[in-house]
């Protein structure tokens, strides 16, 4: 009897993990888009697009994920757009990872030394050239690893879908603790599960970064 | 069809605001001297301890890290019990982060302490020191210096992730806007104007911890 | 009885037997300037005598306090031996005064003004009082050392422990230490120095010891010993390090 119901919650909860997975890859590769769109304006010559990114980062990493997505909710009834739960989920989820990404980003680039952009001019690149040629690849080598460790918190961030009714993981384990009342092994599994999840990618994000300082 | 934003609707509820803030300000600092002292413990036991000691923190630091701090919260408040150790709501919200900022200051405070090169621990040692004072002023000093702005930034972390404790029905911040918008049905500006408090105590926070580190490690 | 007496001390890592017996007393006001070649244990007979290393057989005695003894407490020894290091192992987070000051404070319960008194006074000794504010990484190699000297000199220790402490620094920086080395040794402080420096061990040393695989080989007056040393090992090490 123990038994059958360990398997029963175990496998509920397996198969909405699916759509943490599913949520965290939308907010991920969509949140690393606009991230990359951020970026963009930010590194732009406009002092007004650099400072809309900046208010912007400010905002989505100033305030908690939860209140980001409760005004989403809310903020489109107020047009009259009714919004399932995945759609705010989705959306909410891809601004506050692409503040994060865009940030990160920013770090990257300027890590890059001064000299490299002085090298570009001096063969006779254009800015978009040193961009493209020069800054970027070096930049990208960097990025990497920190991108990869911020997946993590992306999976982690998608827990918070569950306030606003959206059915993934976090959310089937408060279903079937008020199902079964057995909190101690729900939480225990639903937790493992996540750890399962992110373990393996924070173990990825620590190798790379170890490879990148090895190799100078 | 253009919706008017009422914020006038939420002044009658400005004490239900207060006390939220409050509380949210006294739980981040409250939770994070515990989970400071926490980490603290948990970086020398790991750098200085018993194999079998740092193996045990290493995996409460991994586990804390790679799961959500929400089902970290529920595991507290509903988990616990069940294992017979009852907990208010607040108790669940201070525990839950103790732990959860515990684990990240851990590996924090470790990667500034285990930078300490041998030579000058020993210098210490032949100084006279006791062990204590040389991990003391030898090795956490520097070691906070070092990571204090990594350490801010976590803090600041863990105080937006409080939000969800009003999911536990712990009087938030959150939870006022909850209350508030369930009486006046003006969400939209509810969550708005408590995501601006979040912001301004973010700001606040780092600014405070900003004076606070070159008060107490300033910097070489 | 001597200041510091090491008696047949033994000590091996692993299989590695690295010292073999090495007896040497050292008296008050001694100049005991140790030489020899790489590996040949100069470093571990210096840590084992304030107790960095744990030496396996044998006696050290300082001060009449047993050094690793069960009753001894090491602390209490580690006041009176003071050591200075080769990487000069500053504490990067103090300015210059800051490290000078820290154990007569913490160790020492120090007050503040007292302390800080002090040391000023041994800054001054090694010439760098006007560097006071400076942190180590604002310093050259050699006011670093200077800064460490000053550092171990205001515990008031009755021995001074030196292991190749000019070893680090750049050729130029040398003497700005060793003229402090000097200094000290002419107010009577007992020195125990690993050196490479042989002139200096032969003209400011009272002491010569040489040692060769684990053992002190030959030992003597440094000028009689330069001069004419006993040994093919020491005639071989004297006269390469000359050339
Ligand atoms: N902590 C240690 N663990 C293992 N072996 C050690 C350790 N410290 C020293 N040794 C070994 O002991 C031997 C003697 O080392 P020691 O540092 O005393 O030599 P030394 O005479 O000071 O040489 P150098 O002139 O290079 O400083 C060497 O073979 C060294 O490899
Ligand atoms: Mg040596």
């Amino acid at each position: 009897m123990a038994d059958f119901s360990l398997w029963v919650i175990t496998s509920n909860l397996l198969l909405a993990t699916r759509w943490t997975i599913a949520l965290s890859l939308v907010a991920f590769v969509s949140g690393g888009a606009v991230g990359l769109l951020l970026l963009l304006a930010r590194m732009s010559a406009s002092g007004a697009l650099r400072r809309f990114v900046s208010l912007y980062v400010e905002f989505f990493q100033g305030t908690p994920l939860l209140m980001q997505l409760f005004m989403l909710c809310f903020g489109a009834a107020l047009f009259g757009v009714e919004i399932s739960p995945w759609m705010a989920a989705s959306l909410a989820l891809t601004f506050w990872t692409s503040a994060f990404l865009t940030e990160i980003w920013r770090g990257c680039v300027e890590s890059v030394p001064k000299g490299q952009w002085e090298a570009g001019s001096s063969v006779a690149l254009t800015y978009v050239e040193q961009m493209r040629y020069v800054i970027l690849p070096q930049a990208l080598r960097i990025a990497v690893p920190p991108t990869v460790g911020f997946s993590v918190q992306v999976i982690k961030g998608t827990a918070l879908a569950s306030i606003i009714g959206f059915v993934e993981l976090s959310r089937a384990g408060a279903m079937i603790n008020n199902a079964t009342f057995r909190p101690f092994l729900v939480y225990s599994i639903t937790g493992l599960i996540y750890f399962a999840l992110c373990y393996p990618l924070s173990l990825l994000a620590k190798s790379l970064e170890r490879r990148l300082n090895a190799a100078g | 069809m253009i919706y008017k934003l009422q914020f006038a609707d939420l002044l009658p509820y400005w004490d239900v605001l207060a006390r939220g803030f409050v509380f949210t300000v006294a739980l981040t600092v409250v939770s994070t001297m515990a989970g400071v002292l926490v980490g603290t413990l948990g970086a020398c036991a790991r750098t200085f301890g018993p194999r079998w000691l740092a193996g045990l923190l290493g995996a409460y630091v991994e586990l804390i890290r790679n799961t959500p701090f929400l089902v970290q919260l529920f595991f507290v408040y509903f988990g616990l019990p069940a294992a017979g150790l009852k907990l208010t709501e607040t108790q669940a919200a201070f525990i839950a982060m103790t732990i959860n900022l515990g684990a990240y200051s851990t590996e924090i405070i470790r990667a500034g302490s285990e930078a300490t090169p041998k030579g000058v621990i020993e210098a210490g040692v032949s100084l006279a020191m006791t062990r204590l004072q040389v991990l003391r002023h030898v090795v956490l000093k520097p070691a906070f210096q070092k990571v204090w702005p990594a350490l801010a930034s976590q803090i600041i972390i863990v105080m937006l992730g409080s939000s969800v404790v009003s999911q536990i029905s712990a009087e938030d911040l959150t939870y006022a806007a909850n209350f508030i918008q369930s009486r006046n049905f003006r969400a939209f500006e509810s969550y708005f104007v408590v995501a601006l408090a979040y912001l301004l105590l973010a700001v606040l926070t780092r600014a405070i911890l900003r004076a606070l580190g070159s008060r107490l490690f300033p910097k070489a | 009885m001597p200041l510091v007496s090491i008696v047949d001390v033994r000590k091996s890592f692993g299989a590695n037997e690295v010292l073999k017996g090495v007896s040497l007393p050292v008296e008050k006001g001694d100049v005991v300037a140790i030489i020899g070649r790489s590996g040949s244990g100069k470093s571990t007979l210096l840590r084992c005598v304030n107790g960095l290393e744990t030496h396996d057989a044998g006696s050290i005695m300082v001060d009449g306090l047993e050094v690793g003894g069960a009753k001894t407490d090491m602390r209490a020894l580690r006041r009176h031996v003071g050591m200075v290091f080769q990487q000069f192992n500053l504490f990067p987070h103090l300015t210059a005064l800051g490290n000078v000051t820290l154990a007569p404070r913490v160790v020492e319960k120090m007050g503040e003004g007292r302390a800080r008194e002090l040391g000023l006074e041994m800054l001054a000794k090694v010439g760098l009082a006007e560097k006071r504010d400076a942190y180590p990484s604002q310093l050259s190699g050699g006011q670093q050392q200077r800064v460490a000297i000053a550092r171990a000199l205001a515990m008031r220790p009755k021995a001074l422990l030196c292991d190749e402490i000019t070893s680090a620094l750049d050729p130029e920086l040398v003497n700005e230490v060793l003229r402090v080395v000097e200094k000290l040794a002419g107010e009577d402080m007992t020195l125990i120095l690993v050196t490479h420096e042989m002139r200096f061990a032969r003209d400011v040393g009272t002491k010569l010891v040489f040692m060769h695989q684990g053992r002190v080989h030959e030992q003597g007056a440094p000028k009689a010993l330069f001069a004419a040393p006993q040994t093919a090992e020491l005639q071989q090490f004297i006269g390469a390090s000359f050339k």
